[in-house]
């Protein structure tokens, strides 16, 4: 009964793949965007069903056919929905569904208008079979599905140069770590014989501890490249040259998220090997800093947004590391809402701005935008963590969790983070919507956005807005399968001193963005200060990369092309090719067509194969 | 006394007298007489093979043999006729119509 809403909420995305791929070419039809947005909604809809219905007692698990059956391998293809895998069935439907809605207006005028939705349609359904499957092989083809969609999407106007390097970064960078990913669920087959996460789980209390450690070392670096982590981060910010919906998928709900997963999905695992959740959430700490630092002073709008994804995925990985898997699956959630929102309103932005993206030649754009700046500025109080947005609730969460792990050092650096946030947050909303109207000097006329994408984002905003409220209903839920944690700090008292000196420092952030931009900003002079350039250049590691690994390869491949391949394999080849080709030409004369010579060659050669017969005819 | 030899030798002399007649010949129909010469120096050798082991498999080829010989002469000399009707010629080298 309930595997029929399962394989609706399923394949509905794909359906409205296929049925936009028809168009793929044509000019632009309505019709594909309302039916692709249609079936993420009854997708939505159908995974919000499944999720009323699953309970401690009561999880679903449909096997759709034998997938792989050889020898001792048995791999089915089969689907599991519990309280993990529906709490991201619904936040990937629900978002993907409002983006859909809101791409109809945002890629209206754009020629590739059915084909867009053919990849974002496909983005979904391969994110769903990344959450769904009941074994790390089904959530492994998600994962490169999501790897392929990725890359058609942040190429999507391939016939800029800057697009498609963006997407060749981010598909190799993810194959790299992927590869991480690829050894890992290896080790997990010759050791444990099976794939599936029950068996796997089941088996992995009585694995040796080493191996434990090499499975999980290489899972989480194949979370690495999918979640952005340092030292893969670097594709993220440059996947920003797809479409806005696109970095919002990315983003929110079909990506990044993907590498949270995997770790709160391998919560057996994970949690039996200390050493390597405590690099995770060490890990999680430094990027949530470092991200948030070079989002501090950059000017493209997208990449703001961008670091930060980068530096609230830190902090999922800060709380799965230190065993709060749920709240991390809880953060994950509602900084969906808020960074989807965030994205939609910056695609607003740049229709109104022609595409500009630079915060800097914008300003006072609130008067001509005002419902974008509310939504924006409310996803912005999400993102930074004030009360009672969803944010606060959950990032409240991660800094309580290090706290109480004793785990100081990660919370001071989280606590700062959080500052940092408010600040970057607030400084984009002051520098694009608030204070002078800078973009009149460059001679922009922009308008507000068409209502059907205002509308689009509402359900997000509203969200962003009071999800977290849902925190006790969500931890009961979730807990029923993930191992619960209680963030306990002693003396009860302290936990709301943190909760005030957390808010304190989100506050001041705000409060001193808003003050310092509202009053000019900052001057000339502060750009050159060395910190102000370090961060600008995000800390050189572009540049390092392209000089220490792109370069090199770069001369390596054209070694191996021109001295290897072009001066060895291909003459080799080419040698043969020419020997044939001459003795051919060379034989050809013998083809005259005259039957005469041509009995003569037979009878020649019937001589030869007689004598050849006497040479060799075995001595008796 | 005549020997199972003396039969083989017959049909390899026969045999290359005939091969020679392929080589050499340019005429058609010579040619066609030098491969009755082949399968008949075969067909002896045949008859006396059988004949000296005492199994009747080898005189049942030569059997084979003068039938198929005799039906590929009747398709052979019928081109032959068509040819010269055509060409007034049976000389091999004329033979080059076909060529590439």
């Amino acid at each position: 009964m309930m595997e029929k809403y399962i394989y609706i909420t399923l394949f509905s995305p794909l359906i409205g793949s296929l049925f936009a791929a028809i168009f793929g070419d044509k000019k632009k039809k309505l019709i594909t965007g309302v039916f692709a947005s249609l079936m993420l909604l009854v997708s939505a809809f159908s995974s919000i069903y499944l999720m009323l219905h699953v309970s401690a007692e009561q999880t679903y698990h449909v096997k759709l056919m034998d997938w792989i059956s050889a020898g001792g391998l048995n791999i089915p293809f089969g689907f599991v929905v519990d309280q993990v895998s529906v709490i991201m069935m619904v936040t990937v439907t629900f978002v993907s569904a409002m983006i859909h809605i809101y791409s109809i207006g945002y890629m209206d005028h754009d020629e590739s208008f059915n084909r867009f939705f053919v990849y974002l349609s496909l983005f979904v359904f391969s994110m769903l079979i990344l959450v769904m499957s009941d074994n790390f092989l089904g959530l492994f083809i998600g994962w490169e599905g999501v790897g392929l969609c990725s890359w058609l999407l942040i190429g999507f106007w391939y016939h800029k140069d800057s697009a498609s390097w963006a997407a060749n970064e981010a598909f190799i960078m993810n194959r790299v770590a992927d590869l991480g990913m690829l050894i890992g669920i290896f080790l997990i087959y010759w050791n444990t014989g099976s794939l599936e996460y029950d068996a796997v789980f089941a088996k992995a209390a009585t694995l040796p501890h080493h191996t434990l450690i090499l499975i999980g070392a290489f899972l989480f670096i194949g979370a690495m490249g999918k979640s952005a982590q340092f030292p893969f981060h670097t594709w993220l910010a440059d996947a920003m040259e797809g479409p806005t919906p696109v970095s919002a998928l990315i983003h929110a709900a079909t990506m990044v998220t993907a590498g949270v997963f995997l770790v709160i999905r391998s919560n057996a695992v994970f949690s039996m090997i200390p050493s390597v959740s405590l690099f995770v959430a060490s890990l999680g700490a430094f990027v949530a800093v470092f991200a948030a630092s070079m989002a501090l002073v950059h000017n493209d709008l997208k990449k703001i947004i961008a670091y930060s994804t980068l530096s609230q995925l830190g902090y999922m990985f800060v709380a799965a590391g230190l065993g709060a898997y749920w709240i991390a699956l809880f953060h994950l959630m509602t900084h969906a809402f808020f960074k989807s929102v965030l994205f939609l309103g910056a695609g607003n932005v740049m229709h109104a701005m022609d595409d500009e993206l630079n915060i800097k030649k914008m300003g006072g754009l609130g008067e001509k935008m005002k419902w974008t700046m509310i939504i924006m500025t409310i996803a912005s109080l999400a993102l930074s963590g004030i009360y009672p947005f969803a944010g606060f609730f959950s990032k409240d969460k991660i800094l309580e969790v290090a706290f109480s792990s004793h785990a100081y050092i990660l919370w001071a650096l989280l606590w700062i983070g959080a500052g940092m946030t408010a600040f970057y947050s607030f400084r984009l909303v002051m520098l694009v919507f608030f204070g002078e109207e800078r973009y009149k000097r460059y001679g922009f006329h922009p308008h507000e956005a068409s209502a059907l994408m205002l509308w689009a984002m509402a359900p997000l905003a509203l969200f962003a807005t009071i999800g977290g409220f849902f925190e006790g209903g969500f931890h009961e839920f979730v807990t029923e399968f993930l191992p619960n944690f209680e963030a306990e700090i002693e003396p009860h008292f302290m936990s709301y001193i943190l909760m005030v000196i957390t808010l304190g420092v989100a506050l001041s952030g705000i409060l001193y963005a808003v003050y310092k931009y509202s009053t000019g900003g900052f001057s000339k002079e502060a750009e050159e200060y060395p910190v102000y350039k370090l961060l600008f250049n995000q800390y050189y590691i572009p540049q390092f990369y392209d000089k220490c690994i792109v370069k090199p390869y770069m001369s390596i491949s054209t070694f191996l092309w021109q001295k290897v391949d072009v001066a060895i394999v291909d003459t080799i080849v080419d040698a043969i090719a020419r020997v044939l080709y001459t003795s051919g030409d060379k034989a050809r004369v013998m083809q005259s067509g005259n039957l005469s010579k041509m009995l003569r060659l037979m009878v020649f050669g019937l001589l030869v194969l007689l004598l050849l017969v006497v040479i060799f005819y075995p001595a008796k | 006394m005549i020997t199972l030899t003396h039969y083989l030798v017959l049909s390899s002399i026969l045999f290359t007298i005939g091969l020679i007649g392929i080589v050499r010949r340019k005429n058609l129909l010579m040619l066609f007489f030098s491969t009755e010469i082949l399968l008949n120096a075969v067909n002896i050798g045949f008859a006396a093979v059988s004949k000296s082991f005492g199994d009747m498999t080898g005189q049942m080829f030569a059997f084979f043999i003068i039938a198929v010989a005799a039906s590929e002469v009747a398709v052979g000399l019928g081109l032959l006729v068509l040819w010269y009707k055509r060409k007034s010629t049976i000389d091999l080298d004329s033979m080059q119509s076909m060529r590439g």
